[in-house]
């Protein structure tokens, strides 16, 4: 082969390589994308019906209860505005305690409870992951607001 | 006292590295041997005082002197000697020291192993390192100091992150970091190879060892940070698609097209300004990575703390490397033409295969690692795109990748006969088919075409990299046999066989499963049965942890007594669950405590690995392979490559082909 012509094939190539992926991405994409919704926006029924999402915040104190003799655990979540009960099945991870920041990825059920099929609690103790943190400093500016212009309830506040 | 003989040390350090960035250059610009000279001493001198730097820190770390504020956060009292010392890079500004240390430890390397180059050239190399060495030295300085004091001093320290402290640990980041800096010397041979418009044969001959180096130390780190959180995080997975490690792994795939287009351009003379391309690219890869880990824009195990200054200093100093970078690449890659051509049937055409299939998995990586930042950025909806993803999309350029891979080791420079190519081919090719459709049916019990694929690809690859080394031992004796580069190539590849395997089988056939478990009780996951002993209390140097004693059997036969962990640090009040495994090359056995469920019964999960250690004895024949090519011995004769050696000679009459 010439030059010219091994450069056409080498570009060729790539440009078909990178078509190929480039479509086959954006197809997986819609499949893999998992979208975080707030807490307050679950509760207003906000969020996708058909496929899994994720939520964050905080777990509220003195709500997490044990099935006996199984892995079922549940509890509940808070974005400081709206709480959502949460159902997991299986080993939660070392940092999961109450008062503590995770996301859970899962669906909700017909009855409104979150059923997770996953559970994060990050290493670092003090870490928060961004999209937690946001919703809560947003919520809680929210709060405030309210203590000066009057009482703001679940739901009210979701944007 | 010391801490600040470190600090004026690492002043002192960026004073030379200022001396041998720019005086070189210039001399090599002139033609002054005067000023070319002073590169190498630049550097021996840039070396040392950053490594009083790093002894000073490292003394600081192992006296307990917390009235360094950085001490003080990541170490204490009663922490492990070991863990003290590898304490120095497990945050933030300590790691920043210790790639600037490695970053002129290899300036060192070159400038002690360069006699062989001329003399402008290494000059310049050197120098470009010197500008590196610039931007990380003002990095540390300016906005990341390690010798900060912290007034008044800490009775104690805040200990380091309990995850950090395990061997493996240990020696992962210095790894791992001696790989990423280590592209920085192919990127400076690719710099001042541009600087001087002179690129041939030769100089991918200087570049190939050192990229190959700096390649097997990135895998060894890459897969030795894989072992960890194997067993370490505690869940059994080998890899997470978490966004640092795709940030270590973009620069391991663009660093494998480098080596394998390095050896198109040193045997043919082909692919020049390609090369050039990934060489700055797979550099510019590590900078990514390292302004991913540090900004803490991405969410992740990994991320150090978020500081938006040293985000944004990164980010420029990345912008002036790459844009620096392309900008004299387009001013002159155009004059880098190259003369040769070479059949459709031939190692070029599977090396280019090579090089467009692994750009392509990089830029899904890369992809899937950005799109999240990128999405948000635009529509402002917080999305994460999940391993199963990665999982599903990566097979696209790597199932042909590898399929192709087993072919182009044997087929020959130039052009290829297609009919002898085929004899030699046709018998592996079978028996690879044959084992990949009988391995997971007897050994395994169940097929699927992935399975097949997956198995057969791995069969494939394993026997064709030991036909060449097998035929040297028997056939040949008393003949030249196989060159070190080509016994590597071969040794390297028959490691990506067995990783194949591995992550096929492991995939396909492990078993995961939660369960609830008492002293006195047992579970059977998988054909084992695991036997809860009993609970004890143990106390650590530093932690306190309940231990279970697990008894593992196969019908009658014992096989193991394993004894994992749940651990309560100290000073940072976290649990830690230290997994226990019955480690074995055909499985392991792995049992985690997850929690308490009340009186003495715990969640545990149960998990059965097939073949999991291929997956890192691979990375390690890959390393070994690297290795033994850079072993070869015409790395170590300084003469230029004879530019009418005869592969070229009869390249117009082949072009026609």
């Amino acid at each position: 082969m010439k030059p010219r012509q091994q450069r056409m094939l080498a570009v060729g190539l790539a440009a078909l390589g990178i078509a190929i992926a480039a479509g086959l991405t954006l197809r997986a994409f819609q499949d893999n994308m998992n979208l975080f919704v707030e807490v307050s926006d679950v509760v207003a029924g906000n969020h996708p019906t058909e496929r899994n999402f994720r939520i964050g915040g905080l777990v509220v104190g003195g709500s997490m209860q044990r099935e006996e003799g199984s892995l079922l655990v549940s509890f509940e979540v808070t974005d400081t505005a709206c709480t959502l009960p949460v159902q997991y099945t299986g080993v939660l991870p070392d940092l999961f305690r109450e008062g503590q920041g995770i996301v859970a990825h899962g669906r909700l059920d017909d009855g409104g409870v979150f059923v997770a099929d996953k559970i994060l609690a990050k290493h670092d103790e003090n870490y928060m992951a961004p999209e937690v943190a946001d919703s809560l400093s947003k919520h809680q500016q929210d709060i405030q607001d309210a203590a000066v212009k009057g009482a703001v309830e679940c739901g009210s506040s979701a944007s | 006292m010391l801490p600040e003989i470190g600090q004026f040390s690492l002043i002192l350090a960026l004073s030379l590295a200022i001396c041998q960035a720019v005086i070189p250059l210039v001399g090599a610009h002139r033609g002054n041997a005067a000023m070319m000279g002073v590169a190498r001493t630049a550097a021996t001198g840039q070396f040392l005082f950053v490594a009083v730097a790093f002894g000073c820190l490292t003394y600081a770390f192992l006296s307990d002197d917390f009235s360094v504020l950085y001490v003080a956060n990541h170490s204490q009292l009663a922490l492990p000697t070991l863990y003290k010392v590898s304490a120095v890079w497990g945050a933030h500004e300590g790691s920043l020291l210790l790639w600037i240390f490695l970053l002129a430890a290899w300036t060192l390397a070159v400038a002690t192993f360069s006699s062989g180059l001329p003399v402008a050239f290494s000059a310049r190399v050197i120098g470009v390192l010197g500008l590196l060495s610039i931007g990380f030295l003002l990095f540390a300085i300016l906005t990341s100091n390690p010798f900060d004091r912290l007034v008044p001093a800490a009775v104690d320290g805040g200990d380091l992150n309990p995850l950090l402290q395990d061997p493996g640990l240990a020696i992962h980041p210095p790894l791992l970091y001696i790989g990423y800096v280590g592209f920085s010397v192919a990127f400076a041979f690719a710099i001042a190879a541009m600087i001087s418009g002179d690129l041939d044969r030769t100089w991918a001959k200087w570049t190939r060892p050192w990229t190959t180096a700096a390649w097997l130390f990135l895998t060894l780190g890459i897969a030795l940070g894989s072992w960890w959180a194997y067993y370490e995080l505690g869940w059994g997975g080998w890899w997470f698609w978490d966004a640092v490690e795709n940030a270590s792994f973009m620069p391991w795939l663009i660093g494998t097209a480098l080596i394998h287009s390095l050896a198109v351009t040193e045997k043919r003379g082909l692919f020049k300004s390609w090369t050039l391309l990934l060489a700055i690219t797979a550099f510019s890869l590590s900078l990514l990575g390292t302004f991913l880990v540090r900004s803490g824009i991405i969410v992740s195990v990994h991320a150090f703390a978020t500081d938006p200054t040293r985000g944004s200093f990164i980010l420029s100093f990345l912008a002036i490397v790459v844009i620096g970078a392309l900008v004299l690449y387009a001013w002159r890659a155009p004059s880098l033409d190259s003369e040769a051509g070479f059949g459709l049937l031939s190692r070029e055409t599977f090396l280019l295969l090579n090089n467009v299939l692994l750009v392509v998995a990089t830029a899904l990586v890369l992809i899937g690692t950005l799109s999240p930042l990128v999405i948000e950025m635009a529509t402002g909806g917080k999305i994460s795109i999940g391993p199963p993803w990665f999982n599903v999309a990566f097979l696209v350029p790597t199932i042909p990748l590898v399929i192709l891979l087993g072919m182009g080791m044997h087929t020959a420079w130039r052009t290829q006969k297609a009919d002898t190519w085929w004899r030699l081919l046709r018998i592996p090719a079978i028996v690879a088919l044959v084992l990949g459709v009988l391995i997971p049916l007897f050994v395994y019990g169940r097929v699927s075409i992935l399975l097949v694929v997956g198995c057969a690809a791995a069969a494939w690859i394993v026997i064709s990299s030991l036909i060449q080394p097998l035929r040297s031992l028997w056939r040949e004796k008393g003949a030249a046999g196989i060159t070190r580069s080509a016994l590597g190539m071969c040794v390297a590849h028959f490691g990506m066989g067995l990783f194949v395997l591995g992550v096929t089988v492991v995939s396909a056939f492990g078993v995961e499963s939660d369960r609830a478990l008492q002293p006195g009780d047992s579970i059977e996951v998988a054909g084992y049965e695991f036997h809860m002993i009993g609970l004890e209390n143990v106390q650590g140097p530093n932690f306190n942890a309940i231990e279970a004693e697990i008894e593992i059997r196969e019908g009658e036969k014992f096989i193991a007594t394993i004894r994992p962990q749940k651990r309560q640090y100290m000073v940072q009040k976290s649990p830690m669950t230290e997994a226990g495994i019955r480690a074995g090359l055909d499985k392991d056995l792995f049992v985690s405590l997850g929690d308490q469920l009340g009186n003495n019964t715990w969640s545990v999960r149960v998990q059965y690995k097939p073949l999991i250690r291929l997956i890192w004895l691979g990375a390690i024949f890959m390393a070994l392979g690297g290795l033994i090519a850079i072993s070869d011995r015409r790395y170590r004769s300084g003469k230029k490559v004879r530019e009418t050696a005869p592969d070229t000679a009869s390249d117009a009459a082949e072009a026609t082909a």
